[in-house]
């Protein structure tokens, strides 16, 4: 029996080709819409994750002054020395490495070329705390941090603007008049999550930095790499300590510099786009279920349209059973095309978005099988009932209906 | 039912008993202050192979008994035996099975499905009979062949005239070689020429395929085509005559 009005119904379909897109509509849109706002939301939840993870994990970034930037008004807190940085990794346990930081920008030049770039003057423990291996040359050897040689590596940006691409190791570059050695190139690690291109930098030792660009001692910013056997919130709590006697930030002073923790932001940010995520999805998933509506809603006009047609086929031998398999099948077929049709349209409106929002395009399929397998399921529930009112037409009043 | 079915199939022929037997029929609508008496308790023998012209005017009962006989409606009491045996209680779907199986419907209107070719309109009763595609293909040419319209069978209804739709109804209702064909007022949509053409064809299936024919209609020009008249009047049968001009 199922054979028979799977026929009729895709016949009856075929046959009312507007009024089936028409019907199908709603779960198009539906349909189209859940997709399409799960998967961005989850390509941007792996979006976060992966700038957030480029960052390094098991870091904490300890910067002077409160919260993210340097606060409004008031004097400007002081910056780290090299004994903070001593006092941090010696004193702190479950500190592996601290790597200081002191930064600048300048342009560099090489034979003709020249591009504004960021100076960062670190120590080797730059390299220890992250990872962030080289593609070609060598990092500076102890001899050369003590010294603070002219010597660099640099960013992929960096070598695209100065050397073409080409081969850099071995040449030498100026930046804002001094120059340096080229040892090293490292990999490349793509946008950073908060603007800004990671590729494009420049780093040396940080005498030489301090020495020749900054002009003073101060350190701006500390990687503290930390062992993952320990809490991450236990080594920031001792860093905070520490850090709050060094500065004589006594009593209920708050403190004038603060340590983010990459893991915890990362969590954090992974966990509200999720919540929006599934608050986008949910608004989307109402459509769907107007979608639903609007099928039943239509399948009732198209029932009493076609009631002279009913009372045709119950008067040539149709029995009620078959009658309401055909209009059920009519609405689940609707409603599954309707959800195929949107699932389609999901995959361009995802592509389209992905490349406007820089995100990249994923295909879920887990969202995917959902979507359809609630197209269906909308199509059996919202179909039931003028499915049964086509089925209870008695045939002579149908066939007389105008 | 589908016992009953199989037996009323296994002696459906040569059996001495007429095909049809309506016994003190009635049928009432309607409750209360608002209850109409439509059939106030008919009989009627149709032998089959007969051809029957049922007429009379509008309210006489021909209808409501048309729907009786056609397993559309149940009568309020009396008995319906099909072939001797009683289908007057049937329940709904045992009446479609019945209808499905028995019987076929030419009616006023074409009732034809729109948009919807002659070969598909002829097929629809075997694909609820379940037929293969192959044979039910085959079955609905051979049947618009005999209403000579197998050259138009990708035609839909838009694009025949009224006679021709009517022929279309005509083969779909003979498709399943059914006991009984019933038309209502086959002719009433046709100019009088068309209308001659269908009462032959009727004439024509109720010969050579011996299909028993039960016509309603209020033209006496159409009715001098059947070999039995009955006369409906005020829910009674006022009088049956057997028309001499045609031969038995």
């Amino acid at each position: 029996m199922f054979g028979t009005t799977f026929i009729l119904a895709i016949r009856s379909i075929l046959r009312h080709k507007l009024r089936s897109i028409l019907t199908a509509l709603g779960i198009i849109i539906g349909v189209a819409a859940v997709v399409t706002m799960v998967t961005l939301g989850k390509a941007t939840t792996a979006a976060v994750q992966q700038q957030i993870s480029s960052l390094g994990t098991n870091i904490l970034q300890v910067r002077p002054g409160q919260g993210f930037g340097r606060g409004g008004g008031g004097p400007q807190p002081a910056n780290f020395d090299e004994q903070d940085v001593q006092a941090v990794r010696d004193q702190i346990a479950g500190v592996i490495a601290v790597a200081p930081q002191a930064q600048s920008s300048g342009t560099a030049i090489h034979e003709g070329a020249n591009a504004t770039t960021t100076v960062n003057g670190t120590t080797l423990d730059y390299f220890r705390v992250q990872p962030w291996p080289l593609v070609d040359g060598r990092t500076w050897n102890r001899a050369e941090e003590q010294a603070g040689k002219g010597v660099c590596v640099i960013g992929n940006t960096v070598r695209k603007n100065l050397f073409n691409g080409g081969d850099a190791v071995g040449k030498r570059l100026r930046i804002n008049g001094i120059s340096c050695d080229v040892i090293g190139i490292l990999s490349t690690r793509g946008q950073a999550g908060f603007g800004g291109d990671q590729d494009d930098v420049v780093i040396m030792p940080i005498k030489q930095v301090q020495r020749r660009f900054t002009g003073n001692r101060d350190i701006r910013l500390m990687l503290v790499g930390t062992d993952p056997d320990y809490e991450t919130a236990q080594v920031q709590a001792g860093i905070t300590s520490l850090l709050r006697e060094r500065r004589n930030i006594t009593g209920g002073k708050q403190d004038d510099f603060n340590i983010f923790d990459t893991a915890q932001i990362s969590a954090t940010l992974t966990g509200t786009t999720t919540l929006l995520t599934q608050i986008v999805a949910a608004v989307a998933g109402i459509s769907l279920v107007v979608g639903g509506i609007g099928i039943m809603n239509i399948m009732l006009v198209s029932v009493t349209e076609r009631t002279r047609e009913i009372g045709i086929r119950l008067a040539i031998g149709a029995v009620a059973s078959e009658v309401l398999m055909q209009f059920l099948v009519e609405a689940v077929v609707l409603a599954m095309l309707g959800g195929v049709i949107g699932l389609l349209l999901a995959q361009f409106a995802v592509a389209g978005l992905s490349i406007a929002g820089g995100l990249p395009f994923l295909f879920d399929v887990q969202i995917n099988v959902i979507a359809f397998a609630i197209s269906a399921i909308i199509g059996v529930v919202f179909g039931y009932f003028p499915a049964r009112r086509a089925a209870s037409l008695n045939p002579i009043d149908a066939l007389r209906h105008e | 039912m589908a016992v009953a079915a199989r037996r009323a199939e296994a002696s459906v022929a040569d059996n001495p008993l007429p095909l049809i037997q309506l016994r003190n029929v009635t049928k009432v609508y309607g409750e209360g202050a608002t209850q109409f008496q439509a059939l106030k308790g008919i009989d009627l023998d149709i032998t089959a192979g007969d051809f029957v012209a049922v007429m009379g005017p509008s309210g006489s009962g021909k209808s409501t008994t048309m729907n009786i006989l056609g397993c559309l409606d149940v009568p309020s009491s009396g008995e319906f035996l099909f072939n001797g045996f009683h289908v007057e209680q049937l329940g709904r779907d045992q009446r479609a099975l019945m209808r499905r199986k028995y019987l076929g419907f030419v009616f006023q209107g074409f009732n034809l499905l729109a948009r919807t070719s002659a070969l598909e309109n002829v097929e629809l009763p075997l694909v609820y009979r379940g037929d293969p595609k192959a044979q039910r293909r085959d079955a609905a040419m051979a049947a618009l062949a005999k209403v000579g319209l197998d050259k138009w069978w990708d035609h839909t209804p838009a694009e025949l005239s009224g006679g021709q739709q009517q022929r279309v109804a005509i083969a779909r209702a003979i498709v399943t070689n059914p006991a009984v064909l019933l038309a209502d007022e086959p002719t009433g949509n046709l100019d009088s020429e068309r209308s001659v053409e269908i009462m032959e064809l009727l004439t024509d299936l109720n010969r050579t395929s011996n299909i028993t024919v039960l016509m309603v209609t209020h033209e006496p020009d159409m009715a001098e085509f059947a070999r039995t008249l009955v006369h409906f009047k005020d829910g009674l049968i006022e009088r049956i005559e057997q028309n001499d001009k045609v031969p038995a």
